[in-house]
């Protein structure tokens, strides 16, 4: 165990390096990939969740223009809501492990996604609806081929969001018992064990930056070209919330 | 013991503890709104140069907002983890991503409201003899208010929130009593905690939209008939 006193640089980027390469570090429920994959399972499956949840109950109000205050009043709520806190307070509620922490991911996960994709579906222009609506479009055929393409770049943009949230909250996760990537730093504060903070600092800013990448692939697959915008000013969603 | 704590840990508030506590909860309050304005007044220093930068040399807008962008995705746990060997369980340790946070938003919605000050505005402005910094801190700046505040209040309501993962790092702030209900199973210190986040992002809310009431008087005064 490397304790915090060695603090010269270059020993410090060694005990990293040794921290890596530690054999133990690549097998068994304390290693590096089982985090990762509890790490990435515990979000893919809340977002989905969330997305579930969300996504339609937005798309449906945007599409009837109703419920507009829910929209910006979920947002404004879910801006002001420390996840941590959620996070320990589903514990409480729910108990230790995995399922309390899977509902305060999805619990979070939601008000991007129903803002965003509320926006997005109500700000179609009115013009463009009027002219599917004389193309003889019905209800459904609109909301597929016309509102859900325009609106998808914010639609994309409440995803984004979310997953930016859901992925650093579940490595918060560690602190209330549960695994993923969030283990090694807590574990490492804990401990004084500084190369074991730092690289699991850094396995979680990798994942962070992965999952970006791969978000902004399904955008290229889901949102139609002419839309597309320049990959920071989507952000500009209705809102965003570093956690 | 045991059968003792048993009904203080159960219910949701125990008021006794919280009138034991109000020095502790008042010093942690205060701790709070420290590192959040410190956290706002730091990112409106780092982006309004940066805002203006950008606005005169316009290439260098979409790397400023794709790496103020990129600092945005990566997790606070992550970015503390990486500044512990260096700066070790501070508030400067604190501060850095807390700041690097505000700055997307901030400088996102300075240019925003300076690109959306009208050009005939600029145009009289300048006929009636404004120039330079003049005309910019007299003109555009006050006519652009409205999107900034709007970013500084989106800025500092998340601040506010994000601030409570500090406690992971020994940061004394209203997530240091979320912390302390976790570690001791206790659920009073996690609600205040959890509570005064949410009033306090609120009040944070408010005194900044009065605060742009007063500084934007033309947005709310009738029109005259003179």
């Amino acid at each position: 165990m490397h304790k915090g006193q060695e603090r010269a640089s270059v020993s410090f980027l060694g005990d990293v390096w040794e921290w890596f390469t530690a054999s133990e570090q690549w097998h068994g429920t304390f290693g590096i990939p089982n985090r990762t994959i509890e790490h990435i399972q515990l979000s893919i499956l809340s977002i989905l969740a969330a997305f579930a949840l969300a996504v339609p109950l937005g798309v449906t109000l945007g599409h009837f223009r109703r419920g507009g205050s829910i929209a910006i009043i979920t947002a404004n709520l879910g801006r002001a809501l420390p996840s941590f806190g959620v996070l320990v307070l589903m514990i409480q509620v729910l108990g230790i492990g995995a399922g309390p922490t899977f509902v305060a991911l999805v619990l979070l996960a939601i008000p991007p996604m129903l803002t965003n994709s509320y926006v997005g579906l109500a700000q179609v222009d009115d013009d463009l609806r009027d002219a599917a609506r004389g193309m003889g479009m019905t209800q459904w055929q609109m909301l597929w081929r016309v509102e859900l393409p325009v609106g998808s770049p914010l639609v994309m943009a409440g995803i984004r969001t979310a997953t930016v949230t859901v992925v650093a909250t579940a490595s918060l996760a560690a602190l209330v018992a549960w695994g993923g990537l969030g283990r090694f730093v807590v574990d490492g504060i804990a401990q004084g064990d500084e190369a074991q903070t730092f690289g699991g600092a850094i396995l979680i800013a990798l994942l962070a930056i992965l999952a970006e990448i791969a978000l902004a692939g399904i955008e290229r697959l889901v949102v139609p070209r002419p839309l597309r915008v320049g990959a920071s000013v989507r952000r500009i969603a209705a809102d965003a919330e570093p956690v | 013991m045991a059968t003792l704590a048993a009904s203080p840990r159960e219910s949701w508030i125990y008021w006794e503890w919280v009138g034991d506590h109000l020095a502790e909860i008042r010093a942690s309050l205060v701790e709070h709104v420290i590192l959040t304005v410190l956290t706002v007044v730091i990112g409106l220093a780092i982006s309004i140069p940066l805002a203006v930068l950008v606005r005169r040399w316009r290439p260098a807008y979409a790397p400023v907002l794709w790496t103020t962008g990129a600092m945005y995705s990566i997790p606070s746990l992550a970015l503390f983890g990486i500044l512990i060997p260096i700066t070790g369980l501070s508030r400067t340790t604190a501060l850095i991503p807390l700041v690097a946070y505000t700055l997307l938003i901030l400088v996102r919605n300075i240019v925003t409201g300076l690109n959306a000050v009208p050009e005939e505005v600029r145009d009289a402005a300048r006929g009636m003899g404004y120039t330079g910094a003049v005309e910019f801190v007299r003109v555009d700046v006050p006519l652009a208010l409205p999107a900034i505040f709007a970013g500084i209040r989106i800025a500092t309501v998340s601040t506010i929130a994000l601030i409570t993962v500090t406690a992971v790092i020994g940061q004394d702030s209203l997530g240091r009593l979320i912390l302390d209900g976790l570690q001791r199973d206790f659920r009073t210190p996690l609600v205040v905690g959890l509570l005064l986040t949410v009033l306090l992002a609120i009040a944070a809310e408010l005194f900044l939209l009065g605060l742009q009431w007063l500084l934007t008087p033309w947005m709310h005064r009738k029109a005259r008939t003179a």
